[in-house]
């Protein structure tokens, strides 16, 4: 078996040199950690361990902010989050793969059962922290104005397929000011399950229930559609298409037209501050708690300078973990994600774009999270 | 070989086109290309070419028939088509290969290489693969620790030693379902194994390199089996005659025949593995800091990471495209590795 | 009794080497079970995972959102149609394609030229699946838009090719990314087989004065034959369970029919795994698994199809 042995060896040295020859000369940030560490005479205890953390992909990219930031407030500690999907993510939460999950929607009563048990008989904290406007975004070169209004209806309609032609009575009535093309309406759509279509199909529903007739549902309904994985590619169709119409994370619409939507007599464009006041006015779910801060959007307000179609994304987490560290550090990263300085990071244009919790909504997180425990 | 590429001169004698006649209807055949294009709408290179080739295939193949008689217009046709053949599959080959480069040389340095994603948020443009590559030579190197030994000795087993059986049947059978496994199935077996047996919390790249091993030994043992089919029986009766006993045979006379082909099979294999996505999605996972550790924690991989970094969107899609490149170019080291140990093992004289 | 003492000119004793034949072959032989007890592993656990989903009545798959209240049979068989018909447009391309190449490298290029460009297509072969994704993005995609324009504009009566809509998010795009993909690995395994052409079959051809082309007729393209089906063997399997390339290009549907250039109507078994298992729990993953079972069966059949043909023709084999 000598020539036999030959080959996996050579393969291997030669991934051992690349290794080697990288490694010599090591990660160039790797020591700039632990000087940088504590800013703004942060008294807290400096806390240690690692805590691990999966789930939706929607706040991936705030979740990279904050882990930046919480790494120079706790350097001790080592938080990962891997963007798996909200599905998968609560899956590793209740299977005690990971101590903390993102999920744009919240644990129904089967998971609920099953997280009394993963948290060693206490409760799952449910915390409203990702709070982000979702854009309708267009593809029309030719049209210069920074908004085209949209009517709830013809929203509805464009992605139903009832409204086919940008020059659409509908449309050219919101928007008598500008000439619009004689062109298709493409509508696109997620391909992959995502909470971005389950928040936007709640919209749509909600305000034009005769025009959508689909419900609120998590994968698409209508056959025969253009659409994209993913977020970065609903991006590419859109862009790749004139005339496509699509819905995409606001932080991420870029170079694309961005429509104001019809709320009560006024079109509000998407910002940060719109997308948070319809969160204040939008009641908590029946079945939420102190600890589980459920909220029930209402999509069909009509109060002016609220910006309707959002996604909420979850963070969730024990109430009592088995172990001092996990339970701290928990604690502390949520905190922090919560605090002001978190929120506003997660609300940097760069970073994510999000909407900031507003005041009262995080003295209740924070009462939420004082109630995280060590099982005794 | 170059002796026998080309033709010898018949005995009988036809009479055959001067050797400059190809080059001047492929000229003819690029003007015509391009009125042709002119005519039916606007000229584009494609279009140009495309109706090139057609008027050469057709031109050159029928002033052929009528000087040279239909045989030898045949062959002509046949070496247009096959030429053809190798030009239109440089189209993607070269096109790819420069959109990764021109793309992935925006981020692409030696910072880029040795930096990890700690601190890294927003539209940072700093941050690089260093922790990624380390994974994906551990996950890759376990891969094929495992893979190759196996893929070899199955194919040995095959071969040399298999009576025609239910035995023989069944592995050849299974070994071509295996190469048939998706690779997120591959990552799910895996996963669950280390789920059942080590529990939920474990990740590692242990796990990774566990589900690419088994999209890998298929497709060693498949082409090293075919490889060896290809040695001539001859050398190995004399082998025996010698009396050289069977597994020294198939060691120093069978598998250093076939060295060259087995080198070129493993180096395909891992090239079909180290870049597989979707089985260290659900199985390493990523990070961002570097993992020296193969057998606890998550890891980051070049695959994953590029996935990932291109559904971000925004800058992250030029890191994207610079970890592309660098996998690309991780690729093209081993293969050089693997043909200097493949040219330096090989017996000479063999073809 | 004599023997004892006339010792015989030839040594006595066990052969040589047979301490070593046992161990050798016995490794062998165990790496081949061990193949087998894997791949019985993993069909056994795809199974036991499936099982949920096969066995679960209506209502409960009516709870999985994705499935939108179809059952498993047909759920999964227009995921198994666009599988098949993705992976067939690939083949039709890739192997004529892959043949010409082989060809080139092997009997058309100048010798020194034909060692890099086999090495060419080697490297091409290494090439990440969700890198290529990206490339049917930003380049074939706007390349056959065009093209498949024209075709549904002037051949629209033919049905495959009626009502493109752009952009090409089509499973045709998908084809021809998947065989591009395909391309490298068929071609170098047609390509070693091709060099292994004994060249006294090639001189005898030539020397009864056949044409290169006739030669290669006679003596290289029966030689391969078997090297040839192999590889499209081997091409197929992974065109069947490729992901991450049909996850970025393809706009995807669940209807069977053959409108390769509409948007929006085929999708693939592990395109489709891949894009809903994130947000996939409790039973719709039991039924994402299932789909892998069947995509499994498929290939199964797939290749003991393909292992049929290659049985029914004699085997070109030094060593047999």
């Amino acid at each position: 078996m000598k020539l036999g042995r030959i080959r996996p060896f050579a393969a291997v040295a030669a991934m051992g040199a690349l290794a080697l020859t990288v490694a010599a000369c090591g990660p160039q940030n790797a020591d700039g950690g632990d000087t940088g560490g504590t800013t703004g005479g942060s008294d807290e205890p400096a806390l240690s361990g690692s805590i691990a953390g999966s789930g939706a992909s929607s706040v991936e990219a705030a979740q990279n902010g904050w882990l930046a930031g919480f790494a120079e407030l706790q350097p001790g500690v080592n938080v990962s989050y891997d963007p798996t999907g909200s599905g998968t993510g609560r899956e590793q939460f209740l299977n005690s793969t990971v101590v903390f999950a993102g999920s744009d929607a919240a644990l129904d009563e089967e998971e609920l059962t099953m997280a009394t048990e993963r948290c060693f008989g206490g409760e799952a904290l449910e915390l409203p922290l990702y709070i982000s406007p979702i854009a309708v975004v267009y593809n029309l070169p030719d049209v210069d104005v920074e908004n085209i209004n949209l009517p709830a209806e013809v929203v509805a309609g464009m992605f139903a397929g009832t409204v086919t032609s940008w020059d659409d009575p509908a449309i050219a009535e919101a928007n008598p000011d500008v000439e619009l093309p004689a062109i298709d309406v493409i509508p696109v759509n997620r391909s992959d399950d995502s909470g971005t279509t389950e928040n936007f199909t709640e919209y749509l529903s909600a305000v034009a229930p005769d025009v959508w007739t689909y419900g609120p549902i998590e994968t698409w309904p209508i056959p025969g559609t253009q659409s994209g994985a993913q977020t970065s590619g609903l991006f590419d169709v859109v862009s790749g298409a004139e005339g496509a119409v699509g819905y995409i994370d606001a932080s991420r619409a870029g170079e694309l037209g961005t429509a104001a939507i019809g709320v009560g007599d006024d079109f509000v464009p998407f910002s940060p501050e719109a997308a948070a006041a319809i969160v204040d006015a939008s009641p908590a779910t029946e079945d939420a708690t102190d600890l589980r801060l459920t909220i029930e959007l209402e999509r069909d307000t009509t109060e002016a300078g609220t910006y309707p179609i959002v996604l909420i994304s979850y963070l969730i987490a024990c109430s009592t973990y088995d172990n001092e560290e996990d339970a701290a550090n928990v604690a502390a990263y949520l905190s922090y994600i919560a605090s002001p300085e978190g929120q506003d990071r997660a609300a940097d244009p760069e970073v994510a774009g999000s909407a900031p919790i507003s005041d009262d909504l995080r003295t209740r997180v924070m009462a939420a999270i004082e109630q995280i425990t060590v099982a005794g | 070989m170059s002796a026998v590429s080309t033709p010898p001169r018949p005995v009988r004698r036809t009479r055959r086109l001067p050797s400059f006649v190809p080059w001047a209807v492929l000229a003819g055949s690029v003007v015509v290309g391009v009125l042709l294009s002119l005519l039916s709408g606007e000229l584009t290179p494609t279009g140009a070419i495309l109706f090139g080739a057609v008027v050469y295939a057709i031109a050159i193949t029928a002033i052929s028939a009528s000087v040279e008689g239909g045989r030898w217009a045949r062959d002509r046709l046949a070496t247009t088509l096959v030429t053809g053949a190798f030009l239109i599959a440089t189209i993607p080959l070269i096109s790819l290969v420069a959109l990764v480069a021109t793309r992935g040389s925006l981020r692409f340095g030696w910072r880029f290489l040795n930096d990890d994603m700690v601190g890294i948020f927003g539209a940072m443009t700093e941050g690089g693969v260093y922790h990624a590559i380390i994974g994906t030579v551990y996950v890759t190197g376990i891969a094929a620790i495992v893979a190759i030994p196996l893929g070899i000795l199955t194919a040995v087993y095959l071969v040399e030693y298999a009576q025609p059986g239910p035995l023989k049947r069944a592995i050849t059978v299974l070994v071509d379902v295996m190469t048939g496994i998706p690779s997120i199935v591959a990552g799910l077996f895996a996963y669950t194994v280390f789920v059942i047996f080590v529990g939920p919390q474990y990740k590692s790249a242990l796990i990774g390199g566990v589900a690419l091993a088994l999209l890998m030994t298929p497709v060693v043992v498949r082409s090293v089996e075919e490889m060896l089919r290809l040695v001539p029986n001859e050398l190995r009766e004399a082998a025996y005659a010698l009396g050289v006993p069977k597994w020294l045979t198939i060691v120093k006379v069978v598998l250093r025949t076939a060295i060259a082909g087995i080198t070129t099979g493993i180096m395909i294999s891992i090239a079909r593995v180290i870049g597989e996505t979707a089985p260290l999605l659900v199985t390493v996972g990523l990070v961002n800091n570097v993992n020296f550790d193969a057998f606890d924690g998550r890891i980051a991989t070049l695959p994953v990471y590029v996935f990932r970094q291109y559904a971000q969107g925004g800058v992250s899609v030029d890191r994207a495209w610079a970890a592309a490149l660098t996998l690309i170019i991780i690729v093209m080291l081993l293969n050089l590795v693997a043909r200097l140990v493949s040219k330096f093992f090989s017996p000479k004289g063999v073809r | 009794m004599a023997a004892v003492t006339d010792e015989p000119a030839i040594r006595r004793g066990p052969a040589p080497g047979r301490l070593g034949n046992s161990i050798f072959k016995g490794f062998s032989l165990g790496s081949g079970i061990v193949i087998v007890v894997l791949l019985g592993l993993v069909a056994g656990f795809l199974l036991y995972r499936s099982l949920p989903a096969i066995l679960a009545s209506r209502e409960q798959l009516e709870g999985v959102g994705f499935m939108q209240g179809r059952d498993l049979l047909s759920y999964v068989l227009p995921l198994a149609f666009g599988t098949v018909l993705s992976s067939a447009i690939a083949l039709i391309v890739a192997v004529p394609l892959s043949i010409g190449i082989a060809l080139f490298i092997s009997h058309y290029a100048p010798r020194r030229l034909a060692q890099g460009l086999g090495y060419l297509v080697d490297l091409l072969a290494a090439i990440p699946s969700v890198v290529f994704g990206l490339w049917g993005v930003a380049f074939l995609m706007p390349l056959v838009g065009p093209v498949f324009a024209w075709l549904s504009e002037n051949m629209g009566w033919f049905p495959p090719f009626s009502d493109y809509q752009a952009p090409a998010r089509n499973l045709a795009t998908a084809g021809l990314v998947l065989a591009v993909m395909i391309l490298p690995i068929i071609t170098a395994t047609i390509r070693e087989v091709f060099l292994q052409t004994p060249t006294l079959h090639e001189e005898a051809s030539l020397a009864l004065g056949a044409t290169r082309w006739e030669m290669i007729r006679q003596a290289v393209l029966p030689f391969g034959r078997s090297g040839i089906i192999s590889a499209a063997m081997l091409g197929m399997g992974r065109a069947l369970g490729e992901t991450m390339a049909v996850l970025l290009v393809l706009s995807p549907g669940f209807v069977i029919n053959f409108f390769v250039l509409q948007p929006g109507q085929h999708q693939s078994i592990a395109a489709n795994i891949a894009s809903q298992l994130p947000e996939a729990s409790g039973l719709g993953v039991d039924v994402l698994i299932a789909t892998g079972l069947f995509l499994f069966l498929l290939t199964f059949f797939v290749n003991l199809a393909a292992r049929a043909i290659i049985a029914r023709r004699a085997e070109f084999s030094g060593a047999n």
